[in-house]
């Protein structure tokens, strides 16, 4: 029993009933009854239609294969009464030019092949420098012509920045800053207590957490919050066309979007590195207080004696420059996306993952710089 | 245009609002099978809130919304997805998937409901290019890419994707020329005669309701007011009579002036 054809065949032809509703979603049922259906030795194939309660465009198409399978295999095909409107619908916008989907175009495999494709590499990978280079000068030129005056630097907007990557950060930044700290004292305290040393344990705490990790871990976690949220908010902007119609105004983009992200972070993560530095000692304290039993006086003196004229400031002075490099990674890389939705997820991901690459980069070449000049 | 009597869509005490403004109160409307129902309203008077509440998208604060029959608010997960593979919908400003092409973006309602092959998949796409008037090579090109009318021609074979048998269009014609805004109108037309479709569609451009539409809701004071184009034309509504007879549409009546 069929859903959708009563064929009946007498000698060499063949008479089709169509039926029910022939509807775009029925149409692998639809598809199996008539391959289904046998053809041949049919030298006439009449197709009969009053049964039929509806015929929508998908499966009149699959009808229309049908038939001109069948016409193919030498059987003639004709409509008792009137032919369905849907097969001239289908005639007429399949007949406008020749319908075929457009291929991918293909490229042939060849031994070339791997050559070219590092020459594309390096191309792109030399045009990203030169507009990330661009992108530099053209940020560095908007900043020095908005420092003239208090108005183009937008104190509003960087207020907002500030709020948004700083004041919104802070617990996520303490919580991290407080749990590296207790690992550092963890970790050093079970080498240390072999030889006695327990106390270094502090000096261990207070340097690596003032002078590299304090500010190393808040710069990272701003990159992954503060980058990407950088990164989307211009990136949507640019595919709604906002940043256009802010160009159209005669505003410039990288006055209103870039300088005060720049700004707004270089205020906000020294901030945050000073409390991150300060619950990385408070947790030091802690540990020291109740798994070492060194009292509270007694680490307070260490610390003040281990901590060095730089140690806290080289820490501090690093932030906005990774603020500077945490904001133009998002910026550039928002600013860059057109088309779709894919670009803008595509380039909030490689904001990110350079910012915190970059991050790591200059902190080592800061601990070669602090080393040479024996700070 | 033939009326068959049957209810496909009812709306029946619908209310929105957002915070303390209020969009909709106590608005009801009923769609006829092979209606051409204009939903027409000033800027703001809550067309889109009503479409999207239709939809599902919009959470009323009280109202029920059925089609075919079915309040919507009842259906379970697998009931609702056969009710929306029956309809197609465009939105105001397209909506199209930007990370797709105008050819995968017609082919995912179909890859979604329909298995087909994929020769079968890139036809039928092509078909329903064809068929909303877009060139062959728009198929490949991506939205970013499309003018702002070729946009609307292809949400429109989106929404045709599956052959629904109801269709809700946003403001279809508006942002095309003339010329362009008359031949959606043209195709929209002869979809409906051929496929008999039922439209539901919102618009503000009065060309377009006389050329398509049967029946029109106006949207007036957070509710609507329903009546056959021909009469509803004669509703003693001050807003309803502003806008069939004001400037523009005596223009238009006059064959836009000698
Ligand atoms: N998510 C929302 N939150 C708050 N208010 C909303 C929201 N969506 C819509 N509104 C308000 O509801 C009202 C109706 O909006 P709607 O988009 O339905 O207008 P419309 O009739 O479609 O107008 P147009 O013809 O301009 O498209 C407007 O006043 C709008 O500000
Ligand atoms: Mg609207």
């Amino acid at each position: 029993m069929t859903d959708y054809l009563a064929a009946r065949r007498s000698a060499d032809s063949l008479e089709l009933a169509l039926k029910g509703e022939w509807r775009a979603l029925r149409l692998k049922e639809i598809g199996a009854e008539l391959s289904a259906l046998d053809l041949s030795g049919v030298r006439t194939l009449v197709i009969a239609t009053p049964d039929l309660a509806l015929l929508d465009l998908s499966s009149a198409w699959r009808l229309r294969e049908f038939i001109a399978a069948a016409e193919r295999g030498g059987t003639a095909v004709s409509f008792r009464g009137a032919q369905p409107e849907q097969l001239q619908v289908l005639d007429e916008a399949l007949s406008r030019d020749s319908v075929k989907a457009p291929g991918e175009a293909h490229t042939h495999e060849s031994f070339i092949e791997p050559v070219t494709e590092l020459g594309h590499y390096v191309v792109s990978a030399a045009r990203d420098a030169r507009s990330g280079l661009a992108f530099l000068g053209r940020v560095a030129v908007v900043m020095l012509a908005a420092a003239g005056s208090v108005r183009r630097l937008r104190p509003i907007a960087i207020a907002r920045h500030v709020y948004d990557t700083g004041v919104t950060a802070i617990p996520i930044v303490a919580l991290i800053a407080f749990l590296i700290s207790v690992i550092i004292a963890f970790l050093s305290a079970q080498q240390l207590q072999r030889f006695g040393a327990e106390i270094f344990v502090v000096d261990l705490v207070t340097i690596g957490v003032l002078r590299e990790l304090g500010v190393l871990l808040t710069a990272i976690i701003v990159a992954g919050r503060s980058g990407s949220a950088f990164a989307a908010e211009i990136g949507t902007m640019c595919l709604n066309e906002e940043v256009d119609a802010l160009y159209a105004t005669g505003v410039d983009p990288y006055e209103l979007l870039v300088v005060p992200r720049i700004l707004g972070l270089m205020i906000a993560l020294p901030l945050l590195t000073v409390i991150a530095d300060a619950i990385g000692l408070a947790g030091g304290a802690l540990l020291c207080r109740f798994l070492l039993d060194i009292p509270l006086t007694q680490y307070l003196n260490r610390v003040s004696e281990s901590i060095g004229a730089w140690t806290f400031w080289i820490g501090v002075m690093k932030a906005p420059i990774f603020a500077i490099l945490i904001a133009l990674a998002g910026t550039y890389r928002g600013l860059q996306v057109s088309g779709s939705s894919r670009e803008l997820g595509r380039l909030t991901t490689i904001a990110v993952v350079q910012s915190i690459f970059i991050i790591i980069l200059a902190d080592a070449l800061f601990a070669v710089l602090f080393m040479e000049i024996n700070i | 245009m033939p009326q068959s009597g049957r209810v496909i869509l009812e709306v029946r005490g619908l209310v929105n609002h957002f915070g303390a403004q209020v969009v909709h109160d106590g608005l009801d409307m009923q769609v006829y099978a092979e209606d051409v129902f204009g939903i027409v309203g000033g800027s703001g008077a809550g067309k889109s809130v009503l479409l999207r509440s239709i939809l599902g998208l919009e959470h009323p604060q009280s109202g029920t919304v059925s089609i075919g029959g079915r309040d919507l608010a009842r259906l379970n997960y697998a009931q609702l997805r056969t009710v929306k593979a029956d309809y197609g919908v465009t939105f105001q400003a397209g909506a199209l998937y930007s990370a797709l092409t105008v050819l995968q973006n017609v082919q995912f309602p179909m890859i979604e409901h329909l298995q087909l092959p994929a020769q079968a998949l890139d036809e039928l796409a092509m078909l329903k290019i064809r068929l909303v008037g877009l060139p062959a090579d728009a198929a490949a090109k991506y939205p970013a890419q499309l003018s702002g009318g070729m946009v609307k021609r292809a949400a429109l074979a989106r929404a045709l994707a599956l052959d629904p048998q109801l269709l809700f269009l946003d403001e279809p014609t508006s942002g095309l020329d003339p010329i362009g805004a008359a031949a959606f109108d043209d195709l929209l037309h002869e979809l409906h005669r051929q496929l008999r479709l039922t439209v539901v569609m919102i618009t503000h451009d009065l060309d377009s309701i006389f050329r398509n539409c049967n029946r029109v809701g106006v949207i007036v004071d957070r509710r609507m007011e329903v009546d056959t184009l021909a009469r509803i034309v004669d509703h003693p509504n001050p807003w309803i009579q502003a806008y069939f007879h004001g400037e523009r549409a005596r223009a238009r009546e006059e064959g836009y002036g000698a």
